[in-house]
């Protein structure tokens, strides 16, 4: 018996420090990564790809809303005029605006170089006797209206009004006001500017270095003062943001909760051999677990790896029982094996059961969750069962704890006469339950994100200050070349503007109309006619009109030189506020083109999806996509939340299939459930008193109260009413909830909301399961003494 | 209700006369009288909201002959006017604090007023003079008033090289705290004159 055991053991070892070498292998060619994809489907439809394309690199993603604050209006406004024009330097910027008249004058004159070429005006009606003499009376009308003197100094070069209906299209008129030159908040208290990164918003790390080159630009500029404060804000910012916060969060928890489980150990086992030991699964854990996301994912999510500090606190767990529970003074692991193995490895199964149900969910950041814990406690069990008997030093032993054990137990069998007060509490937490069940889930993706309630704040009001796009509703065409993708977003434009004058939309954006495609350029141009036709016309239109002919020479003029100027190329717009409307709107992926056309919603009101579906269909391209994407993104939540709803529910029912399978006794499975079902629920209302809502990592951690809880619950149960627990198991059992709760409880204090949730969710569950366990757990038949 | 414009003809021509009188017996005295800006400002100011109609001519180098629009003006201090014109074709102009909205042919158009300037000067001396802004109005324009309570006549001289490119001169004139005309000389000879008349507030 005494032989095989270390050669068993010496095998066990080899393999074990090869699987080690084997993960450290794999984390070190791992990627990782903070940014949303861990929020985002693994498998995403159509629109909800558009929603991640958007978050990832769309236009929004790449604006920084800056604020200015502090000090008095003149010098913020001469910060921002010192800021902006050293940003507009630097390359990393697209564009920098406060409100000065940068691109005025160049955007003015691409307009009107080319407004034959753009204005969707150009037909060859207007060009007729009577499309121009239409066209000309309105010019008149409009002479004589209020903004006539916007438009008098246009009238000889553009009697027919195409750069008024070019004007019109663009018409934004939607920016900040101006204090001492530079754009500024409502209340007139910060200075505002929009600058746009040339990098994707996904970019974490150059997002990091353009709000670092802000700063700078804001530090060094001359007008700088103590008084005056720099906000930041947008979605860069705030991925920049989330992973400082849970880069530093995760360092800070993985060391202080490393740090209170060791003291806690040493506390214990007064033994800096049994620390050492005791922390071997833990480490092997944290590999297996970290090299399993990273196979089965690609990529790790800094929200596993906070979540794995937490497991710390679980998988030291099984070396405390062989620890403890081992006889004290022998050295006969094997006897520990043989008593409590079965029980733990129970434990183990059920955990598992429980996380693969996790596996399934089309959620990247539920899924790696599971897919760690399942690793990490497979490979904590193993190694305490395999590798760490072998290892024990002859004479090992840790301080005598049966004192401990002994109190413990005599508290355990008085515990029975709590049960009508957990009862009691039950009652209360249901009903709690029951009251708050309208207000008890929170079905925003919002929910999810790390960034801070203060920083949101900001970020809605500077962006309602500055007016900025926010964009919601989209129509995208797809196609295969960039010619086509403006085709049909010259068709889709079509269809669209009949319902800007029906008032379904305010408006809508299209690339098309800062570059039309070669066709359409070719079709306006063969709309303007040659020159001596389109003086014989012009004659004749005018005739009962108040305008001499000769007043139009440079009308004539410039319809000839557009007749054959050549067709405008992307290049043509560099250095207009234009070129980065089509940036943003036209975007390659691969082999193929998207278009996209942001809408504006009328005053107040929504868009109306039907009638914006049925529009489309009348272009007949099938790829044209009408998304909402606050309903997309919204959807994909609850969609998630219900997906995890049903994912924990499955756990669950697997759970207690096994355990009924293991026991073959539904009144010992009662006995096991009835304690985790209780802290499930108490904690759950504990939660809402408290006014918590829930997000999916409440679930996954109600999950793994039960994963948890199990274990504590497996040991009090007993076969029959003979066999008694012993008090190093208590002992055992009260130092292995220690942990749990240190791990999970440090991760309540967290502020990236994921892992807060998390944390206040299992450490008040894990200890409410072991005392109900307690509670509930079978009583000894008579005790004779 | 309007009243018919042949009443007020004599009327007001025999104060047009009576103040013609009073500017030359002032302006010999110099300015002894107690009349003066500041007065007229305050009396203007005391008008709170008022509805008016107007008619505007515009002579334009450009057109042959000179252009007529007409409509009605509702006003309410400090900074809401609202331009509502009905012939020759409908266009709503509402300024309102700062922000211009411009309706017409369906077409909403919203202009923040500082980013047209040329539009801002006309807009701003109506709405600093309805409202007895004297501060606002001498921002942009040196002013300088002729005639009396009952006949005045304020002239607005841009002071700002950038608007003297587009304003020579704005005359507005009144009887009591009623406006009754404005006119804009613009620097390239354009011009345009809005009579007003005030109705009885609805």
């Amino acid at each position: 018996m005494k032989s095989p055991a270390p050669k068993r053991g010496l095998t066990a070892i080899v393999i074990w420090l090869a699987l080690l070498f084997a993960c450290a292998v794999i984390i070190s060619r791992s990627q990782f990564t903070t940014d949303l994809s861990a929020f985002l489907p693994r498998t995403p439809t159509a629109e909800q790809q558009l929603l991640m394309d958007q978050l990832r690199d769309g236009l929004v993603s790449r604006l920084i809303l800056i604020g200015i604050e502090g000090a008095d209006a003149p010098t913020r406004a001469r910060l921002s005029r010192e800021i902006a024009q050293r940003l507009r330097n630097n390359p990393a910027f697209v564009i920098v605006n406060n409100g000065e008249p940068i691109n005025t004058e160049r955007d003015r004159a691409f307009l009107f170089n080319n407004r034959y070429l753009l204005s969707p005006a150009v037909t060859p009606e207007r060009f007729s006797v009577d499309g121009l003499h239409a066209a000309l009376s309105d010019s008149i009308d409009l002479l004589a209206s209020s903004s006539g003197l916007l438009v008098k100094s246009l009238l000889p070069h553009d009697p027919t009004g195409e750069m008024v209906q070019l004007l019109d299209q663009i018409n934004n008129g939607n920016h900040p006001q101006l204090i001492d030159g530079a754009w500024a908040s409502h209340d007139g208290a910060s200075a505002l500017m929009l600058a746009q990164t040339l990098a994707s918003g996904a970019d974490i790390d150059a997002q990091q270095q353009a709000m670092a080159a802000i700063r700078l630009a804001f530090n060094q500029a001359p007008s700088t003062t103590p008084a005056a404060k720099l906000a930041m804000t947008g979605p860069g910012v705030f991925s920049a943001l989330s992973r400082d916060s849970i880069k530093s969060q995760v360092t800070r928890l993985s060391i202080i909760s490393s740090a209170l489980i060791a003291a806690l150990l040493l506390l214990v086992y007064r033994s800096f051999t049994a620390l050492a030991l005791g922390l071997l699964p833990v480490i092997s854990a944290a590999l297996a677990g970290i090299a399993a996301v990273s196979l089965g994912f690609g990529v790790v999510h800094g929200i596993t790896l906070g979540f794995g500090t937490a497991l710390i606190g679980e998988a030291v767990d099984y070396s405390i029982y062989l620890f403890v529970q081992s006889e004290h003074g022998t050295n006969d692991r094997q006897g520990w094996i043989a008593r409590f193995w079965p029980t733990i490895r129970l434990g183990v199964l059920t955990s598992v059961f429980g996380f693969a149900a996790l596996l399934l969910s089309g959620f990247p950041g539920l899924a790696q969750l599971g897919l760690y814990s399942i690793a990490g406690l497979m490979a904590a069990a193993a190694v305490t069962r395999f590798v760490l008997p072998g290892l024990l030093p002859t004479g090992f032993s840790i301080h005598d704890v049966s004192a401990i054990g002994l109190r413990l137990s005599r508290l355990a069998q008085r515990a029975a006469a709590l049960r009508w007060g957990v009862a009691a509490l039950l009652l209360i937490a249901c009903v709690i339950l029951y009251s708050h069940r309208t207000t008890l889930w929170n079905h925003e993706l919002a929910s999810l994100s790390p960034v801070s309630a203060s920083d949101l704040a900001l970020d809605a009001r500077l962006r309602a200050d500055m007016g900025a796009p926010d964009v919601r509703y989209l129509v995208v065409v797809s196609a295969a070349s960039r010619e086509s993708a403006l085709g049909a977003a010259e068709r889709v434009s079509m269809a669209l503007r009949p319902l800007v004058e029906q008032g379904v939309l305010a408006g809508f954006e299209s690339p098309s109309h800062y570059l039309p495609s070669a066709a359409t350029q070719q079709a306006r141009q063969a709309s303007l006619p040659a020159p001596a036709v389109l003086q014989a016309r012009l004659q004749q239109a005018i005739k009962d009109l108040p305008v001499r002919p000769q007043l139009f020479t440079p009308f004539l003029n410039d319809v000839a030189a557009a007749r054959s100027q050549p067709l405008l190329q992307p290049a043509d717009l560099q250095h207009t506020s234009m070129a980065m409307a089509v940036d943003a709107l036209l975007i390659q992926q691969d082999q193929h083109w998207s278009a996209l056309l942001p809408l504006a919603a009328p005053d107040g009101n929504n868009i109306d999806a039907t009638r914006m579906r049925a529009a489309l269909k009348t272009t007949g391209l099938a790829s044209a996509l009408f998304v909402d994407l606050k309903v997309v993104s919204n959807n994909l939540y609850s969609g998630y939340l219900n997906e995890a709803i049903l994912l924990s529910l499955g756990g669950l029912v697997a759970i207690v299939g096994l355990l009924l399978v293991a026991l073959r006794s539904p009144l010992r499975l009662l006995r096991i459930i009835a304690p985790l079902a209780a802290a499930v629920l108490t904690v759950t209302a504990g939660l809402a008193v408290f006014g918590q809502q829930l997000i999916i990592l409440h679930l996954v951690g109600l999950l793994l109260v039960v994963a948890v809880g199990s274990n504590y619950a497996l040991f009090f149960d007993r076969r029959d009413s003979n066999s008694a627990m012993l008090p190093r198991t208590y002992a055992s059992l009260l130092f292995a909830n220690m942990t749990t709760v240190a791990g999970f409880g440090l991760l309540a204090f967290s502020s990236v909301p994921v892992l807060q949730a998390l944390g206040a969710t299992v450490a008040p569950g894990v200890i409410l399961a072991l005392i109900f366990s307690a509670i509930f757990a079978r009583q000894p038949d008579a005790p004779a003494h | 209700m309007t009243k018919p414009c042949f009443v007020h003809v004599p009327n007001s021509f025999r104060s047009q006369l009576l103040g013609l009188m009073l500017v030359t017996l002032l302006s010999s005295v110099s300015h002894a009288a107690d009349w003066d800006i500041d007065q007229l400002m305050q009396s203007l100011a005391q008008t709170r909201s008022g509805h008016a109609s107007f008619v505007e001519k515009k002579s334009i180098a450009m057109l042959d002959k000179p252009i007529e629009s007409s409509g009605e003006l509702f006003y309410s201090a400090p900074d809401r006017l609202e331009k509502r014109t009905l012939k020759p074709k409908p266009e709503t102009m509402l300024l309102d604090r700062g922000i211009l909205t411009i309706e017409r042919d369906r077409q909403k158009h919203r202009l923040q007023l500082q980013d047209y300037p040329e539009l801002a000067v006309f807009i701003d001396s109506i709405r600093g003079t309805l409202a007895g802004d004297r501060k606002s109005l001498e921002r942009t324009y040196q002013l300088s008033l002729q005639g009396d309570m009952q006949n005045w006549m304020l002239l607005l001289v841009p002071i700002d090289n950038k608007i003297k490119k587009v304003v020579q001169r704005i005359h507005i004139s009144g009887v009591n705290d009623d406006v009754r005309s404005i006119e804009v000389i613009q620097t390239d000879g354009d011009s345009s004159l809005m009579t007003i008349e005030k109705s009885a507030t609805p």
